[in-house]
């Protein structure tokens, strides 16, 4: 082609594009990091389920009539009820004539009182300071104190946030940097909860994997540890180790023993430990207890308190509450930089403050109606009948899923999930791929299809390669889950007859 | 190393702290041993035992053989954090914060309380919420509420509705992450009567929290690109600093195009084209931040201002990000707000079906106020269908927005009706509000300009006034001496003699010897009374005390 032949085809090209005028924001100009993220708890898996509810609505027929989400922690949307002194405090600061209310007890009036004096202008629709309201601070430190018997907490060092996803964002955005082989290694369980995986291919960190003990109840062992710390020291630098306590999708929880073996390891390798403390009220193993990172840290000695840069999270969604719309929740920094911190400080301040709504949620989870109170008696009643509730639910999972020939399912300690390992036959394992999926987005898509039950697919959080497993809630009402299980044992056994038949 | 051994010994009060510095960044390598064991000799031989302790803290162990630095440092964390300022909750409200503390304690200071005047807080400046929003709101936290009889039947019927839309009945389950269906279906609703009738699809709206979670996810989503090819942000100068705040978190590059202040800070196209071609230079522009009505200058834009915008975003291929979160908010006679999506639909399809825009609404501005609730909205108009995958992928990490948040969005929306029982009330309330709102915005702009050295432009729209002062030469110098710009200088001194908390202009932005501060109008209008006059007299004190 001539030069002038190819200057014209150049010309015609700009002409068409202009024409066609490629939009600014394109799948090719898209932050990179963005595009990377993956999300699974909401992935295609959810989207499917929202696509087949809304063809139910239309009247469509599939072989069930509802869907049912257990692929979500989301405990009030399968009918979990509120605690109902939380609301009332909520609904007082929300409209304070019903201060004068005969219907309110005087003890969710005195909260409401309280909480709405630290607000400005004695109003949930100011903002608070960006750290959060002060008294909820103080109030945060004193219950942190009480449960770590004595350990000091500092109110300073607590700061709210919008559920605790956001703090882990925040902390984690703080300490990356570097390039190449000094960039960030951020050491993340597998499984995990996606929300970090999801952080990390945001913030362009390394993700450094750790892998649970599956066969010794998802423990976490300290020799797997040392080896991921190692392998990654080749290629970025770690920094940071982040813990989920109890595990999540796991359900397992941390023996104190092995939180010291973490901790030393932390210490040793100068590593920021970030933990994750948001089922720290969902144990239900009657030989299982939680122990806080920050209570073993202290208990460890002055040479760990006072070195290891510790933060831990907490949540208003979870627990008994099980709030999560109000989107509350608190962390507490220890051993930060003072500098740092007040970077951090200025970070937050950028986005004004968490919800005054869910900032007055968590106070009331941490400042609960004591005896002499009014409400102290049904709150508790509310409140164990809720923890009761999940500890059968717990049992009854992982007792009927454990009957299925070719499920394999740890015992549900704590949190509010079973992650068991699903055997899948080598004929669906290819048709997956050749559908190019993972083998367990084939099978939950089909237990989606023919049930209508909604799970996520283990590999949506990490596992080993070759095993498969799904993420299920143990949230839906005792009923519901019974008729839950009873489908998807129907379901696993199709399955398998159907890719290891003899047809 | 020798000139930071002799920083070692000064007499410096931050003497411990210096070393601890040095320790942490230098002896990182194996000699760190020895390089420690040495120092430690020398101090304990040389330093007094203050010092000593300083060092035996949280970095070393006792014997002195180990030591421990921290993870997460000035020198070792996010260098792009370390980048990102912001004004609105900067130095001077920090220090606002310590003289708050400082009165309770009983310390004596020319005035007994501060004021703040800095943050468009309206709540906690004593604006009274609508009732019938937190009647809603109220009834939706604690539905035994709908059985009593005290609530209006509108307000239950919402109550109702909302609460129907939400997982399992309650506010505490988790909503879609674009935000619940229903409320998406009425905001576009809501937006199709505001802009005569252009459709609205409510697939388009994603909630937010609050207006600035869902800014800084479309920045986040348009950032890309190293070196010359990274991505320009258009912002306006002055601007609100979370523009400026989040393109430095996000590296990205800022591109600043200045409002003309002798012209009621209106934008100016051959602006716009200037700061374009310079950029073009060292970074690839793609997006152009408007703020209308403006923050902080309170200018409301024309029509045609708005059209000359979207033309030279459509000729140069620039994704529009429209901040309407104060359309409610316009006081000047012969202003009205325009909506960059209904000029858009108004120039015709050779731009209604190109032209990438974005525009943000929120629950903490207007007549409502609510900036505690975070709620917020975003509408996507031609944005890439591969791209609003992502966007809504993106926004599922985080789960959702808060549920209150997107309750009392709902009834901004959807208020009562004429025919309703709440109507009256809420009509009243809003209009109080908007009316008191436009008093103090008039009253500002007069009392200010009749001070001299100080010039106000008149305050259209939204809720502050961005005053030009004048500073004499020698306060510039003393304010160079402390290492402050002039307008945090005089705003200083303005915080600790009359206790009124501002924002200096350089916080902002501002043209280059120019000097401004923001204040919001928000106070109660007694009270900004005494607050005006007060600065009046600081001002001419000021003038005579550095002329």
């Amino acid at each position: 082609m001539t030069n002038r032949n190819m200057s014209a085809l150049n010309e015609s090209i700009k002409i068409a594009r202009w024409i066609l005028r490629e939009k600014t924001l394109t799948l090719d100009t898209l932050n990179p990091q963005v595009k990377a993220v993956e999300y699974a708890v909401r992935g295609p898996i959810v989207i499917k389920a929202g696509e087949i509810e809304r063809y139910l609505e239309e009247g469509g027929t599939k072989p069930f009539s509802e869907v049912i989400k257990a692929n979500i922690g989301d405990a009030h949307a399968m009918g979990q009820k509120p605690i109902t002194f939380l609301r009332q405090v909520v609904a007082l600061c929300t409209f304070p004539e019903l201060m004068d209310s005969p219907s309110f007890p005087e003890d969710a009036k005195r909260r409401a009182r309280r909480i709405l004096q630290g607000c400005g202008g004695h109003s949930l629709g100011s903002y608070s300071a960006s750290p959060g309201v002060e008294c909820i601070r103080k109030d945060i430190a004193a219950y942190i104190e009480q449960r770590d018997e004595g350990v000091p907490s500092d109110w300073e060092n607590v700061y709210l946030t919008t559920g605790a996803s956001d703090g882990i964002m925040t902390i984690l955005r703080l300490l990356v940097s570097g390039k190449d082989s000094s960039r960030t290694g951020v050491m993340i369980p597998i499984p995990q909860y996606p929300l970090y995986s999801a952080a990390i291919s945001e913030m362009d960190a390394v993700q450094v994997n750790y892998y649970l003990d599956e066969d010794n109840c998802w423990a976490l062992d300290i020799n797997e540890l040392h080896r991921s710390y190692q392998a990654a020291k080749q290629h970025c630098q770690p920094r940071v180790i982040c813990i989920i306590n109890p595990g999540n999708p796991t359900g397992q929880v941390q023996s104190k023993k092995c939180i010291e073996e973490v901790l030393h390891f932390a210490y040793e390798e100068n590593l920021f430990v970030m933990s994750d403390e948001v089922y720290q009220d969902n144990v239900y193993a009657p030989d299982c207890q939680f122990h806080s990172f920050k209570k073993v840290l202290y208990e460890m000695g002055p040479e760990y308190f006072n070195s290891v840069e510790l933060v831990s999270f907490h949540s208003t969604s979870k627990g008994y509450t099980g709030e999560c719309g109000f989107r509350g929740g608190y962390m507490e920094v220890i051993n930060m930089d003072p500098e740092v911190k007040a970077q951090m400080v200025k970070l937050l301040s950028v986005r004004l403050c968490p919800p005054l709504a869910g900032q007055a949620a968590m106070d009331v989870i941490v400042n609960p109606p004591q005896p002499e109170e009014h409400t102290f008696k049904q709150f508790h009643q509310e409140k164990s009948s809720v923890l009761g509730a999940l500890a059968e639910k717990a049992k009854l999972t992982e007792k009927i899923l454990n009957a299925v020939p070719g499920i394999k399912c740890n015992p549900v300690q704590g949190a509010m999930y079973a992650f068991p390992r699903i055997f899948i036959p080598p004929k669906a394992v290819e048709e997956a791929k050749a559908l190019g999926m993972q083998p367990d987005m084939l099978y939950c898509l089909r237990l989606l299809e023919e049930t209508g039950i909604c799970v996520v697919p283990g590999s949506g959080f990490g596992q080993k390669d070759g095993t498969y497993h799904f993420r299920m809630t143990i949230l839906p009402s005792i009923e519901k889950l019974k008729v839950l299980l009873g489908k998807v044992r129907d379901f696993h056994i199709g399955f398998l007859k159907e890719y290891s038949g003899l047809e | 190393m020798n000139e930071n051994a002799e920083s070692l010994f000064d007499t410096d009060s931050r003497h411990s702290w210096n070393i601890q510095r040095f320790l942490s960044y230098h002896c990182k390598q194996s000699s760190a041993v020895l390089i420690h064991s040495i120092l430690i000799s020398i101090i304990q031989r040389f330093t007094p035992e203050i010092l000593r302790k300083g060092i035996h803290g949280d970095t070393m162990t006792e014997n002195g053989c180990e030591y421990r630095e921290r993870v997460l440092t000035m020198d070792t964390m996010n260098p792009n954090v370390k980048r990102v300022e912001y004004a609105v909750r900067g130095p001077i409200v920090q220090r606002a914060v310590q003289i708050e503390r400082e009165l309770k304690m009983g310390i004596k200071k020319p005035f007994t309380e501060v004021i703040r005047a800095n943050i468009g807080d309206c709540h906690a400046m004593g604006q009274k919420p609508i009732t019938f929003f937190r009647q809603v709101l109220a009834l939706c936290s604690y539905p035994d509420l709908l059985e009593d009889g005290k609530f209006p039947e509108d307000a239950k019927s919402r109550a109702r509705r909302i609460l129907q839309a939400c997982g399992g009945g309650s506010l505490g389950a988790y909503s879609t992450s674009q935000g619940i269906e229903m409320i998406r279906q009425d905001i576009a609703r809501y937006i199709e009567r505001r802009d005569g009738g252009i459709t609205c699809d409510p697939d388009n709206i994603y909630l937010s929290t609050g207006a600035s979670d869902a800014i800084v996810t479309m920045l986040k989503l348009l950032v890309s690109g190293e070196g010359m090819s990274r991505t320009g942000v258009m912002i306006s100068i002055p601007q609100y600093p979370l523009y400026s705040a989040t393109l430095a978190e996000l590296g990205a590059v800022q591109i600043s195009y200045y409002l003309d202040e002798d012209n009621c800070w209106s934008l100016d196209i051959s602006e716009l084209r200037r700061a374009l071609q310079e950029a073009k230079k060292h970074c690839s522009p793609r997006a152009l931040c408007i703020i209308n009505p403006g923050n902080p200058t309170g200018q409301v834009q024309s029509r045609q201002c708005i059209e000359g915008v979207i033309r030279f975003a459509a000729a140069e291929k620039l994704f529009l990000m429209a901040d309407e979160v104060y359309q409610d908010n316009v006081y000047a006679d012969g202003c009205k707000f325009h909506s960059f999506k209904k000029v858009l639909f108004e120039m015709g399809l050779e731009y209604s079906e190109k032209v990438e825009l974005a525009s943000f609404h929120s629950t903490s501005k207007c007549y409502m106020g609510e900036c505690g609730f975070r709620g917020g909205y975003m509408e996507v108009v031609n944005l890439d269908p591969e791209v609003k995958v992502q966007l809504t992928k993106l926004v599922s990490v985080r789960l959702c927005p808060p549920v209150p948040g997107q309750a009392l969005l709902d009834v901004v929306v959807n208020p009562p009706q004429p025919d309703e029982p709440s109507y009256d009330t809420f009509i009243k309330e809003r209009t109080d509000t908007l009316a008191t709102l436009a008093e103090k915005a008039n009253m500002t702009q007069e009392i200010l300009n009749q001070v001299p050295g100080i010039k106000c432009n008149p305050v259209q729209g939204a809720m502050y006034t961005f005053p030009r002062i004048h500073l004499p030469p020698k306060a510039i110098l003393e304010a160079k001496e402390k290492e402050q710009t002039p307008d945090m200088f005089y705003c200083m001194k303005l915080l600790e003699e009359t206790g009124i908390c501002l924002v200096p202009g350089s916080g902002f932005g501002q043209r280059d010897g120019t000097y401004h501060f923001r204040m919001t109008i928000l106070p109660p209008k007694e009270k900004l009374k005494i607050v005006l006059a007060k600065i009046k007299e600081f001002h001419q004190h000021f003038m005579a005390q550095y002329s």
